[in-house]
């Protein structure tokens, strides 16, 4: 059990074994599986985060809501009008992925489906760019898990637990994670990625519009795969960040038990309750939720109630 | 405890983990625990279930879960074209469960055949779900482990009887939980083993007088 970086760390370092591999050995201790077993698990998740990826980007159709679908697509054709075509690869590709989650397509919810996006469009953009391996992604995945767990034990993991910073937050520190590890950041680098990721997206709130998992999701999973690879690139480079990324994680967590439950993945506040938003949801059939969404209704037992997770 | 592949995965047909996957899986339980596809399935939808499942896909992951399909199965996107090529009449309607019961619950009224049952769940996120009602028994079954479902008449006995035939296999028994309808009558156990219980063992168990019906519901990874 990884309860915290610092824990993590430690182990490995008095094993005298990676980060990746010390996640490996817990998951065939824990589970009783082969170690073959786990890698072949993961190589299957990247190989469907791939699929999911393409899909997105070549459907043109739209979702059935209509919020989502072809743009990822008009994106990647667009090319690259600011910086350079991987960057614009990267949005599309993160786009994607929840355009075919919209579309009940097949996807890996990495950790959860309305941040599916993040992980394989920072692994899948940078892997030919950085000349990584499959073998080596796997490795990144197993860093990616060992980030998400202590996440998920430490603050939440979940929109409806703690808003989008505990969604598209930790997907993006678990991506962050991967690449320092990848590009050979020690642990104190990856930790700082870490903790330059989380920082940078404390507070964002979970508001989808309609209550469906597209808008603002398809966008956010965009921005923070940026954030993921800020991150990384600010860590490589030893720039150091003074709160230690346990502690970080932890402020994460208290934001989240502190936000109000409307912007907790109910589609009663933020983007989600706007007169636009209301009308949304009213096109989309969801005369209760906008009945909801009219009264403002605060008191958590009304709208805890509500929305999708 | 979070495990390595609830951060990476779970593996599943789009949009939400709750109102998708989630709601496949309790399909899916449902008809595994009736003893297969239902002819006619009457679906209560509580709270948020009723209110955004709508755009979540919800009736149509439930329909593919009762079709007998998983949350990962490509085929759910036509789960209604299929359950009428089947025969599955599938009629959902809205329910409201109180304020107490979860705000993904679902109730279901289905019949096979001759067969006729009531099973009460709901999706409580991550895909995870709990069954909490079959028949008017109260359960507890989550569907992450291989469990036997059983009625059989409520006489000193019964349990032992049961768990010592699986524990005879070397099959080690992770939970057992036991309902009643009154001293006497009927029980309805849930036991939960750690590996899938062996298909004879079943048969011998169904061939016993005071065993009215047993279910084996196969172990379903998120």
């Amino acid at each position: 059990m990884i309860r915290s970086f610092a824990e993590w760390f430690e182990q490995a370092e008095s094993l005298e074994i990676g980060l990746a591999e010390l996640v490996e050995r817990r998951e065939v201790r824990e589970t009783g599986a082969a170690r073959e077993v786990v890698r072949k698990r993961i190589e299957d998740a990247l190989a469907v985060m791939r699929r999911a990826v393409e899909e997105g980007l070549q459907e043109s159709g739209t979702s059935p809501s209509g919020l989502t679908g072809g743009r990822s697509g008009r994106l990647a054709a667009d090319g690259p009008r600011l910086l350079g075509d991987d960057f614009t690869a990267m949005l599309a590709r993160a786009i994607a992925t929840l355009e075919t989650n919209a579309r009940m397509g097949l996807i890996m919810a990495t950790p959860t489906a309305g941040a599916a996006g993040v992980v394989p469009a920072v692994l899948l953009t940078l892997a030919p760019v950085r000349g990584w391996s499959d073998d080596r992604l796997v490795d990144a995945m197993l860093v990616a898990g060992g980030t998400g767990i202590i996440i998920a034990e430490r603050a939440s993991i979940a929109g409806a637990g703690g808003g989008c910073q505990a969604e598209t937050g930790s997907a993006a520190a678990m991506a962050a994670a991967a690449i320092t590890w990848l590009e050979g950041g020690s642990p104190e680098q990856v930790a700082t990625a870490v903790a330059f990721t989380i920082q940078s997206m404390l507070g964002l709130i979970c508001d989808p519009v309609a209550g469906l998992v597209e808008i603002p999701c398809a966008y956010r999973n965009a921005s923070a795969a940026v954030n993921a690879v800020a991150a990384a690139e600010m860590a490589l480079a030893g720039l150091d960040f003074p709160i230690p990324v346990d502690q970080v994680v932890d402020v994460m967590g208290d934001v989240g038990r502190k936000m109000d439950v409307r912007f907790r993945e109910t589609a009663l506040g933020g983007l989600a309750a706007t007169p636009a938003g209301q009308d949304i949801a009213a096109r989309a059939g969801m005369t209760e939720l906008v009945q909801l969404q009219r009264k403002g209704r605060t008191k958590g037992e009304d709208s805890a109630r509500f929305g999708p997770s | 405890m979070t495990t390595l592949f609830d951060i990476l995965g779970p593996r599943m047909v789009g949009p939400s983990s709750s109102h998708t996957a989630g709601a496949c899986r309790l399909g899916y339980v449902v008809q595994a625990i009736l003893g297969g596809m239902p002819d006619r399935a009457l679906i209560g939808l509580h709270g948020s279930f009723a209110m955004t499942g709508e755009g979540h896909g919800t009736r149509i992951a439930i329909t593919g879960g009762l079709l007998g399909h998983r949350p990962d199965d490509e085929r759910l996107r036509e789960a209604e074209t299929e359950a009428a090529e089947k025969g599955l009449e599938v009629e959902f309607r809205s329910v409201d469960l109180g304020d107490d019961a979860h705000p993904n619950s679902a109730t279901f009224d289905v019949t096979r055949g001759e067969e006729r049952m009531r099973v009460t769940g709901c999706s409580i996120g991550g895909g995870q779900i709990r069954v909490q009602e079959i028949d008017g028994f109260e359960v507890d079954l989550s569907g992450s482990l291989p469990t036997i479902v059983v009625v059989a008449d409520d006489v000193p006995g019964t349990v032992a009887r049961i768990t010592g035939r699986i524990a005879e296999r070397g099959l080690n028994v992770a939970t057992v939980r036991v309902d009643r309808t009154g001293r006497g009558e009927r029980a309805l156990m849930t036991i939960e083993t750690d590996e899938d219980v062996p298909a004879d063992v079943l048969e011998e168990l169904v061939g016993q007088p005071w065993v009215h019906w047993i279910r084996n519901v196969h172990r379903l990874n998120a």
